[in-house]
């Protein structure tokens, strides 16, 4: 595949995932903060958001299966992820984390279980979809060319 | 700037950022250094106020010598929920010291609730963003700052543009608080 048609991948890929809502407008904006000084900005942030992810997802998965729920410690969980997740971007995992905040505060435990399901769905399409976003930025990088904002 | 100059701006700013969440630090600080402050970035209200010299055994400073505050801070920026202690809790520790009470301070939060907003600004907060943080909102400090350390600068001035809206919608019009118009 020659630099040109990568380059449209990457634009067509990008636009798809703000049409499907897996970013939003807020991954934009670290983009737009990426400058000469930290080149790295944008793949830096979005790491510390999987490693925190999956920290967070796997603390909500044993602080479920508890005999008695401590509901105060899922939602304050479930808080950091929505934290994270709306600043980078990641909106359908926000959106998730909302809903799930919801059943915590009702304390239904079916209700957290079902959002557990769905945010640990979502989060691994987002993270799927950027690792594959950023490996064509980096073909794109190898083969000489620059990345279409 | 391949120049090798090293003297820097006169009016660069020091901001203190305090925040629990790693991506958020992370964040603040890359948009303040955009916006050209330099940043001390902090994971708790305690560590802020070991920053500031203000620890919890000497509480008010009776003396305003210009050594109890050790590093010169022109603003802080604040998470409001962290745990131990709160922003709103650092808000209130920072107004009751002599020697910090003058320095600005905003809070930040990912929660849009007027009740927390109001209290947060009746008590001395400059601004409040909602979260996340974006450069155009740090760019609205500059009259905080400019302003100079006035804590006789009237509240009774500031437009609070109401946007108190419990859910965001999906084209995230942002709450503004506190929005100075730059003369």
């Amino acid at each position: 595949m020659d630099l040109a048609q990568l380059q449209r991948q990457l634009v067509d890929y990008k636009t798809s995932l703000y049409h499907e809502d897996f970013l939003d407008e807020q991954f934009t904006q670290l983009q737009e903060l990426q400058d000469e000084n930290n080149p790295d900005f944008v793949v830096e942030v979005v790491s510390l958001f999987f490693e925190d992810s999956d920290r967070l997802l796997n603390e909500l998965t044993k602080a479920l299966e508890q005999q008695s729920v401590d509901f105060k410690s899922v939602d304050a969980h479930v808080h950091q992820l929505k934290g994270s997740s709306s600043s980078i971007g990641a909106q359908r995992v926000q959106k998730v984390c909302i809903a799930f905040r919801n059943y915590c505060e009702e304390q239904n435990v079916e209700g957290c279980l079902k959002c557990l399901q769905q945010v640990r769905h979502e989060y691994s399409l987002v993270k799927t979809k950027l690792e594959f976003m950023f490996q064509l930025q980096q073909q794109i990088l190898s083969a000489g060319g620059s990345i279409p904002m | 700037m391949a120049m090798g100059m090293t003297t820097q701006s006169q009016t660069q700013f020091h901001v203190l950022a305090v925040d629990d969440s790693l991506i958020d630090r992370k964040l603040i600080e890359k948009i303040l250094k955009t916006s050209s402050y330099q940043v001390t970035a902090v994971d708790s209200g305690s560590k802020a106020l070991e920053f500031l010299g203000l620890n919890d055994e000497n509480i008010d400073n009776e003396d305003e010598d210009e050594d109890d505050q050790q590093v010169g801070v022109n603003l802080i920026v604040t998470d409001y929920c962290m745990p131990g202690m709160t922003g709103y809790d650092l808000l209130r520790r920072i107004k009751q010291s002599s020697s910090s009470k003058d320095i600005p301070v905003v809070i930040m939060s990912s929660e849009n609730i007027p009740s927390r907003i109001n209290r947060c600004l009746e008590d001395g907060a400059e601004d409040f963003f909602l979260k996340p943080v974006q450069l155009s909102d740090v760019n609205k400090l500059r009259p905080h700052l400019m302003k100079g350390i006035g804590s006789e600068e009237t509240q009774s001035n500031i437009n609070k543009r109401k946007s108190m809206e419990d859910i965001h919608p999906p084209d995230r019009t942002r709450a503004r608080y506190n929005e100075l118009e730059v003369v």
